[in-house]
């Protein structure tokens, strides 16, 4: 074949694959094509590129949606070969375009440009954002990549609202640096990195302290020098752990007093400031061990005086350090955790445990907990197993107290529905029995009986989600009186409400995908979408970061809280409404 | 390799005459008239139409120049350009048979040299000298026969010089042989001698791809690739794509090898080894692709150090050769004009700080005096004609002064505060940012063609009233430049909308009256900010713009792209005024020197050229770098060069003495901003590893003044102190750093979009 011949082809070939409206092909390439641009951004690689040819069959494939039945083996190969040559120029050219579109990442618009400057007409229509998904398949020895692309029904397009329109670009100034320092400021990365602390703490032979210069390093040195003989006395001095001081300076003193003033203080919107500056500051790192001490200090002190204020004050404050992505906080767990179980289980929480809301802190606390276990948790430090197994613990004790066993339930509830069929469904005939014990019995205290009740609600509200997801359809009171006991036929009508709330909640989340009224991803839909009272509020408070609208200074009822909406928004009124409360009783 | 430039500038020529934009277009452009006047007597037939392409070798004098001129006449001739051949034929004074069919022989000897001989006017007198004490070295053969062979003027040809062949199976071991010997040879001379590595194993794999040797090119590859240095990595990918005949034809990297010769600086000793190990050994492979694809600039003296070498190596054709660097620049600074300082209004101002103005005063006078005494480096004040001062100009120059007495001092114990703009919601689309030089604009080139312009200060974006409410102002009031803005219109804001690619490159002029933006549709755009509206796009460039920048005075400005060609332009000509010609790849960035007289270019072939203005010649050619290099900036007494590339380093150049003089190591990523603070002590760096670095740029120029430049070997020793000269490291919050900005107090501005 002569050249110019198997050039125009290849450019008609190309062109005609790239244009195709049946992206297979086009698809197919463009794989070569980003397989062949991620080969030449491998800087440090320096691999065989000679090899890397396009196969045969993609050729043939390619001939055939243009029409050319059979192609020759031999024409074949020498069109592989000048289209792996000419995807590369492009791909060449194409870097060039990032480059000057100051970008990392290659863009299907630097490639359409880079076949602008070949004179070859762009891919019409092929635009991407972001990288394209490609799936891969094999089966019956083949192998393909694909482009998945979804069939869209055009009138769900067009009776859907119109998404909502990008933010304009925008300009924003702030200080990088004040006379050669870096404030510490959210626009400014924090001053130590995560992974900074985290070796810090991790490996602290190499500590090197950004202020204070490697004093304790050189020493290390100039001794292990000093000292030519025997290695172990050199490990034994390795191992010493230098000292580390953690100095604050005045403004951090003064910081610091403020902070911890304004959050158990009595000025609601103080400590809301307070609580955001704890949640978003970067720069707190250094104060962190003194936050740690000042929480667990101040669980200790209060669990014994029963000041549920301040109680939940500190659990907040332990909400807004979790919140806060910039700190490091495995190092302080061995205090926080113990301060936030003490909240989830402590026999008495408040000096009025049949008035006041102690349950509230206790649900709000076991949510921390499941927090903390989902991120900290790893299979050396075992925090999960070792909290369920002391929570377990006590449940299955049979003097523990109503109080405590609400915590107990409220725990290993919150750490997810895997822990409630294992541990808490099995138990449900035997707390049912102990609660008909206190309900149907002689009358012991009301404090036991609103004990029971919560712990009744509690129960219901947990395992009714999860037994409606685990059990076939038809729910029989009988059923479940045989299975469950006392608590069965409550139960049953239970599932029986979480049953069609699912389903309907499955529409709504149909409804906020399409429209995007959702504008925070963490807070997961299911749980709004089970918003059946607090209804046309919702929107309003999901805007406000989860740290605010705990401290929302909206009166709530003292009473019953009401069914759950998402976690932190019914947390939030009953929080609020605890907090309250509990201001007036003070 | 002039035949890629040479085709976008016909067809320039050709677009151009199609497009009639009447100057005065350009409103408020009333002294164009003059310049254009004053320009044209300065260098006879510049900017007049057709003939542009003739401008950027006004003066035809060595031979290889005379058989450019052929060769772009044999195009013309090709391309049926009868008319632009013939006015070519005439500037040039070559005889009307010039362009006999011999004239594209490959040897290339005869008639260019022929025709040469009559007419050498302008010969530089360096570059002669140069030439003769190449010839009466001892590779005086080398150099000779290949200087006639050398700029090939058809693709066809360039091609045509690999047909000699050896035994293709034998390559390998040829070349292991030199590779062998060359390890052997005393450890002084081996560094030198490993020069050679790369640029024969690229000719050779050259050759053997050109001869159909497929499979053995790709054993030779294979075999020898990793052993050359690693910043030839990115043109080995090219090459290694590479793998057929017909791949080479239209491959602009190959051509660029092949019509540059690869510059090697070699001391006499170590060559003289080389030639008899060539000698012995009978090995004519190598030494043919030594004596006619490679430049040897042989020196006396001592051998140079593997660093030494590494420092200067890295571009694309090899190093500079010593006379490219030999040439005078002018790198002063031009007077100041005088400008009297109103003083009631500094005296209004005294008022509220008492004792002050009598301080003041001297120090104003001692400014004066400075600037009145005519630095022996500068060029003419006339050198090159310059727009006359306007009153809003001077009344500019007044508040610079003013400003400037408030500078804050920097220094490395008294570090700039910085400013970081960033644009958010950008969506990774900013291109391009620039800032006015009073700070009180920023603008910024996005990848959806538009720019934007944001005011900074609380003085919002106003237009111009329409021209029927203009007719209603009274004329005669005093606050007549206020009356005829629209305040309707008034925002912080204003996008202007005309070009149809990515926007990659921004510049305001010096008044602040326009804004000029180059874009990948190939033009630029002259934008007034009284009137947020085109005025003027400027056709040159078929291929992208990479950048444009004003001039320091205004009225000129220079661009470069992909087309290889750097422009230079000027506001009211819609066709450039010198098209500087060399890179052998794309223009990245373009700046201009503080006097105007001299134009930085930084392109991807990885060398940064200075070039001369008035004439269009390159008076400078820097290699260093080992990457394309994305930013320059010159230092405000115009001595030094500051230049940034992909590779992550910034190198400093004396222009004066051509030579690098410093190297700062420490960031991870492409540099795309580079400032020098006002009064060039800090050298500000910023990156695409989202960092703003801050350098002791006095520090870094005052241990040079003791050393003795060693220019004559053009020698370097670079101490590696770049973490002395570190004075700080500002990361910002995932956002590249694109433009850098000292304020006229010495503030320090940072822009960059936010990339989450």
């Amino acid at each position: 074949m002569s050249l110019i011949h198997s050039e125009t082809l290849v450019v008609n070939c190309l062109r005609c694959s790239w244009v195709d409206p049946f992206k297979f092909h086009c698809s197919k390439l463009s794989i070569v094509l980003s397989r062949f641009v991620i080969s030449a951004m491998a800087e440090e690689r320096r691999q065989k590129q000679c090899s890397v040819v396009l196969p045969t069959e993609s050729m043939k494939a390619m001939a055939e949606s243009v029409g050319v039945g059979q192609l020759q083996e031999d024409s074949c190969v020498a069109l592989s070969e000048e289209v792996s040559y000419r995807i590369k120029e492009i791909a060449q050219d194409a870097l060039k375009f990032m480059h000057h579109g100051k970008r990392r990442k290659l863009t299907t618009s630097d490639i359409d440009n880079a076949l602008k400057l070949k004179n070859v007409e762009p891919l019409y229509g092929f635009q991407s954002q972001e990288f394209i998904p490609f799936r891969f398949a094999s089966g019956g020895g083949r192998e393909l990549h694909f482009y998945e692309e979804k069939e869209v029904d055009l009138s769900d397009i067009i009776n859907t609202p119109l998404p909502r329109v990008p933010l304009d670009v925008s300009l924003k100034a702030h200080w990088l640096s004040i006379e050669g320092v870096q404030p510490s400021i959210p626009e400014n990365p924090p001053p130590a990195s995560k992974e900074q602390q985290k070796t810090e703490s991790t490996e602290p032979l190499k500590v090197v302290k950004p202020g204070q210069e490697e004093k304790g390093t050189i020493q290390g040195k100039g001794q292990s020098t000093t000292t030519p003989d025997g290695k172990g006395k050199e490990k034994g001095l390795i191992r010493l752990k230098p000292r580390s001081t953690h100095e604050l300076s005045v403004e951090q003193q003064l910081y610091y007093k403020e902070i911890t003033e304004a959050c158990v203080g009595s000025c609601e919107a103080k400590r809301a400031e307070a609580l955001q500056s704890i949640a978003t500051d970067p720069g707190l790192y250094q104060m962190l061990p003194r936050f740690s001490t000042f929480i667990s200090e101040g669980v200790r002190v209060n669990v014994v005086q029963n000041n549920l204020a301040l109680l939940i004050y500190l659990m907040r404050m332990v909400k807004a350090l979790m919140d806060n992505p910039t700190l490091y906080l495995e190092k302080y767990l061995h205090e926080l955790i113990p301060a936030v179980v003490t909240c989830i289980v402590s026999k008495q929480l408040c000096l009025r445990p049949d008035v006041d809301n102690h349950w509230a802190l206790r649900d709000f606390a076991a949510r921390l907990m499941a927090q903390s276990c989902k991120t900290f948790s790893t299979t050396t430090n075992n925090i999960q197993s070792r909290v369920t197994k002391t929570l377990t613990k006590s449940l299955f004790d049979d003097k523990t107290q109503w109080t405590t066993r609400y915590g107990c339930i409220a725990g290993l509830a919150e750490l997810g529905a895997d822990v409630i069929k294992t541990l808490i469904l099995p138990r449900l005939t035997v707390e049912g029995a102990r609660i008909k014990a206190v309900m149907e019995g002689p009358v012991v205290s009301n404090i036991d009986k609103i004990g029971a009740e919560h712990v009744q609600t509690l129960l219901l509200k947990h395992c009714a989600s999860v037994i409606a997801k685990i059990r076939p359809q038809p729910d029989n009171v009988e059923q479940y009186r045989a299975e469950y006991g006392y608590l069965g036929p409550m139960l049953c009508s239970h599932v029986v409400k979480a049953r069609t709330q699912a389903t309907l909640q499955a529409q709504q989340v149909n409804r906020t995908t399409l429209t995007i009224t959702q504008p925070r991803p963490t807070l997961s839909v299911s749980q709004s979408g089970l918003t059946g009272s607090g209804g046309p509020r919702t929107p309003s408070i999901i805007k406000v970061p989860s740290s605010l609208t705990l401290m929302s200074p909206r009166p709530g009822t003292p009473s019953q809280p009401s069914p759950p909406a998402t976690k932190y928004i019914v947390m939030g009124t009953s929080a609020g409404a605890a907090s309250t409360q509990q201001v007036r009783v003070i | 390799n002039e035949s890629a430039p040479q085709e976008s500038e016909s067809n320039q020529i050709v677009s151009c005459s199609k497009i009639h934009i009447p100057s005065n277009h350009l409103g408020g452009f009333n002294r164009s008239n003059a310049n254009d006047g004053r320009l044209l007597s300065s260098s006879p037939g510049a900017g007049t139409g057709g003939t542009a392409t003739g401008n950027n070798k006004p003066a035809p004098g060595p031979p290889e120049e005379q058989q450019t001129l052929l060769a772009v006449l044999q195009f013309l001739k090709k391309s049926k350009l009868a008319e632009s051949a013939e006015i070519l034929r005439r500037e040039a004074g070559l005889p009307e048979d010039a362009l006999d069919p011999k004239g594209t022989d490959a040897s290339g000897s005869g008639p260019g040299l022929a025709a040469g001989s009559g007419q050498v006017d302008g010969v530089d007198a360096s570059s002669l000298l140069s030439r003769v004490t190449v010839s009466s070295s001892a590779a005086a053969q080398a150099p000779k026969k290949a200087a006639a062979g050398e700029d090939q003027p058809d693709v066809s040809v360039v091609l045509s010089a690999y047909s000699q062949q050896g035994d293709p199976s034998l390559y390998d071991a040829y070349y292991s042989g030199l590779k062998r010997f060359i390890e052997s040879v005393l450890d002084c001379h081996r560094a030198e001698l490993s020069q050679l590595f790369y640029p024969l194993f690229v000719h050779m794999y050259l050759e053997l791809v050109y001869n159909n040797n497929e499979s053995v090119a790709k054993a030779f590859f294979e075999k020898f690739s990793g052993d050359q240095e690693c910043y030839y990595e990115q043109d080995l990918r090219i090459l290694s794509s590479l793998t057929k005949k017909e791949h080479m034809k239209g491959n602009e990297t190959l051509l660029d090898f092949r019509t540059s010769k690869f510059v090697l600086r070699i001391s006499r000793d170590s060559y003289q080894l080389l030639k008899r190990h060539l000698q012995e050994r009978q090995n004519n492979q190598i030494w043919n692709i030594i004596q006619e694809h490679l430049y040897i600039d042989i020196f006396d003296g001592m051998p140079r150090s593997k660093s030494q070498i590494d420092a200067m190596s890295g571009s694309l054709a090899g190093e500079a050769r010593r006379e490219a660097n030999k040439a005078k620049v002018f790198y002063g600074l031009l007077k100041e004009p005088e400008i009297e300082l109103p003083l009631d209004d500094e005296d209004e101002e005294a008022e509220n700080e008492e004792g002050k103005p009598k301080k003041k005063k001297p120090k104003k006078d001692s400014m004066g005096s400075k600037s009145k005494k005519q630095d022996p480096n500068a060029p003419l004040q006339t050198r090159i004609p310059l727009p006359e001062l306007k009153d809003s100009d001077k009344l500019d120059k007044i508040m610079y002064m003013k400003e400037s007495t408030k500078r804050i001092r920097l220094g490395s114990d008294n570090l700039p505060s910085i400013c970081f703009y960033t644009f958010l919601n950008a969506y990774q689309g900013l291109t391009a940012v620039d800032v006015t030089d009073d700070s009180s604009l920023i603008a910024g080139g996005f990848a959806d063609s538009t720019v934007r312009v944001w005011s900074v200060t609380p003085k919002k974006l106003r237009k111009v009233k329409s021209a029927a409410d203009l007719n209603l102002i009274d004329k005669e009031s005093d606050d007549v430049l206020e009356r005829i803005m629209d305040e309707k219109t008034a925002s912080e804001l204003k996008i202007l909308y005309g070009h149809s690619g990515p926007v990659y490159g921004i510049s305001f002029s010096p008044d602040r009256n326009y804004l000029l933006s180059s874009s990948e549709d190939g033009t630029i755009r002259l934008w007034s900010l009284q009137t947020f509206t085109c005025l003027v796009g400027y056709k040159g460039h078929n291929y992208p713009v990479w950048d444009t920048q004003f001039s320091p005075y205004g009225y000129y400005f220079v661009s470069g792209g992909h087309d290889r060609v750097a422009r230079l332009w000027a506001t009211d000509h819609y066709q450039p005024l010198r098209i500087f010609a060399g890179h052998l790849a794309d223009i990245t960035c373009t700046r201009f020197h503080p006097n105007s007289n001299y134009v930085a270019t930084g392109s991807s072939d990885r060398t940064i050229r200075l070039w001369d203005v008035l004439n269009g010649n390159c008076v400078r050619i820097f290699t260093g770098h080992k990457g394309p290099i994305h930013a320059l900036a010159f230092s405000p007494n115009g001595k030094f060069l500051a230049s940034g590339a992909t590779d992550g380093r910034v190198l400093l150049w004396d222009i004066g003495h051509g030579l690098m003089v410093g190297e700062l190591k420490g960031h991870t990523d492409t540099i795309y901003s580079l400032r020098f603070s006002r009064d060039g002590e800090i050298l500000a760096s910023g990156s695409m590893d989202n960092t703003v670095r801050l350098w002791d740029a006095m520090k870094a120029f005052d241990d040079l003044e003791t050393d003795d430049f060693t220019a004559a070997t053009g020698h370097i020793h670079l101490q590696d102190n770049s973490q002395e000269l570190l004075l700080g490291t500002y990361m910002t919050k995932s956002t590249p750093v694109l433009h850098l900005h000292f304020t006229r107090r010495n503030l320090l501005l940072a822009a960059g979009a936010y990339n989450p």
